[in-house]
């Protein structure tokens, strides 16, 4: 084998070892719906479509209605990504242009599909759906406020269950309130008030920008249930939790909440309570530690007997 | 009759009655932080919260005039320390707080007008202000922006790592604060050194 030869050896090797991740991952992650949703995402997966106008008889291009645009790179990456369009939609949507009345078909919710099956009866659909008939969103709405207002079937994916980031958790839970509760265009498609600025109602936690970035709405939104892991028993604002010590205590609600798929053991092996925060975050109240509290009582404890001591002797010796 | 010694002049002993008063307030409020409780709550969170950092504002803004007081003014002098000769120093002074003072021995270093501290008054006060209080301040604004942290330090997020800082160096200046009132009973009379540093005289 030539020199040169031999040199590149190791760079092929590195290559194919630097691509062999991705190789993989782009195997397992394109379902095999996607060679038939194709069809449907040639026009819904773009901001421009052509078709061919028989009237006129040329080919148009026209702007795509951005509420029935399709991301295809979330979908993919969504809970139905191995979904094809039809599954869920008509099969007569393969005809086009479509029929307008198909615009009107009903529309699936979570337990049409996860109701009663023991695939997913970790998940507890019964008793989300149970929680949320109670919340506000459904209480104080119409039917049309379903499961799809704030999870997109073309986009969601469970997070706290599958995501070791804390943070990033947080940041999509909040979204998808965020995607009503700052959107008013979303929220007036139930109501015809305007959406109350939420940093404005949340002037008085102190603190605002690093709460917002560290717990989720439904923390302090929601009543706690222990069975689900994802509380969504929304309750009225007047029922949010306002008392800083229910999660800066040692019994901090947030070990039921966002930490409850953590480990919940109560002590670490470096004695902080409460110490799966302590990965990303430290409530104040919440991760004392329990050899320093022995420790710092001890040495208080020795002090103040030295200090009678002394001062005993000072005053026989006197 | 003893000559009397004007020892604390006035910035000092404004300084000392601010320092010690918000310092009180921030270990109270500090402790009430701590143990927060739904069950026991000491002083409710958010009122603890903002009196902590205002405390801490102002406590600052006192370390910054005892600091300028000590460079401009001759106070600074008595807490230079002679390294050569400190080791023996503390030893004859802890030897008469734990054993001469019991048997009405005269103390070692008697205060006078180039020498305000002993030895461990003089060691402990530079390891209070200069070393303990400087941690305590900038971990307490740390906390205060958490935003200037680091995220991480060594495997540990940023935040609980300064938050544990200013616990331990607050925890410190408390027993410190403890040992130093008490320390202040050991005069003329019991109540003698509290009034020298009203009135300024010793």
């Amino acid at each position: 084998m030539q020199k040169r030869q031999i040199y590149l050896l190791p760079a092929l090797l590195f290559t194919f070892l630097w691509c062999l991740p991705v190789l993989c991952l782009a195997e397992e992650e394109i379902p095999e719906s996607a060679s038939q949703n194709q069809k449907c995402l040639k026009c819904h997966g773009q901001r421009f479509y052509f078709y061919h106008n028989e009237f006129v008889g040329k080919e148009v291009k026209d702007r795509m209605n951005p509420y029935f645009l399709i991301d295809s790179a979330q979908y993919y990456k969504s809970n139905h990504r191995s979904f094809v369009c039809t599954d869920c939609h008509s099969s007569d949507y393969r005809n086009f242009p479509h029929d307008g009345n198909l615009r009107m078909e009903p529309k699936f919710n979570c337990l049409d599909c996860h109701g009663g099956d023991e695939t997913y009866a970790h998940f507890h659909f019964e008793k989300i759906e149970e929680e949320f008939l109670a919340s506000v969103h459904s209480t104080k709405h119409s039917e049309d406020f379903t499961c799809w207002m704030c999870h997109n079937p073309h986009s969601y994916r469970i997070s706290a269950r599958n995501n070791e980031n804390i943070g990033e958790v947080i940041v999509y839970d909040n979204d998808i309130c965020l995607s009503c509760h700052a959107n008013i265009e979303k929220y007036q498609l139930l109501t015809n008030l305007t959406n109350p600025n939420v940093l404005v109602t949340h002037e008085w936690l102190p603190n605002q920008a690093l709460h917002f970035s560290k717990v989720r709405c439904i923390e302090c939104h929601t009543e706690v249930d222990r069975d689900i892991l994802v509380a969504h028993k929304v309750q009225e604002k007047e029922k949010a939790v306002r008392k800083c010590v229910e999660c800066h205590s040692q019994n901090s609600l947030l070990m039921a909440t966002l930490y409850k798929f953590e480990s919940v053991e109560k002590r670490s092996s470096l004695g902080f309570f409460n110490a799966t925060i302590l990965g990303e975050h430290y409530i104040i109240g919440a991760n004392r530690n329990y050899y320093l509290n022995v420790v710092s009582f001890i040495v208080f404890g020795l002090t103040f007997i030295g200090i009678i001591i002394h001062a005993i002797l000072r005053f026989i010796n006197k | 009759m003893e000559e009397k010694l004007y020892l604390y002049p006035v910035w000092l002993r404004i300084w000392h009655w601010i320092n010690g008063l918000f310092f009180l307030i921030l270990l109270f409020t500090g402790l009430s932080l701590q143990y927060s409780s739904v069950e026991y709550p000491l002083i409710r969170f958010d009122i603890a919260v903002s009196f902590h950092n205002i405390s801490g504002i102002i406590l600052t803004i006192g370390f910054i005039m005892f600091l300028i007081g000590n460079k401009f003014t001759k106070n600074g002098k008595f807490y230079r320390i002679n390294w050569s000769i400190i080791l023996i120093e503390l030893i004859k002074q802890f030897r008469y707080y734990t054993w001469g003072i019991f048997k009405h021995e005269k103390s070692p270093f008697p205060i006078n007008t180039e020498r305000k501290f002993n030895p461990l008054q003089k060691i402990s006060y530079v390891g209070a202000m200069y070393i303990l209080m400087p941690i305590l301040i900038i971990s307490g604004f740390g906390l205060i922006f958490p935003e200037l942290l680091p995220g991480r330090v060594f495997q540990i997020s940023g935040i609980h790592l300064t938050g544990l800082i200013h616990i331990i160096a607050g925890f410190a200046l408390s027993v410190f604060m403890l040992i130093h009132i008490y320390f202040c009973t050991i005069g003329k009379t019991p109540t003698s050194n509290f009034k020298s540093m009203i009135n300024g005289w010793h």
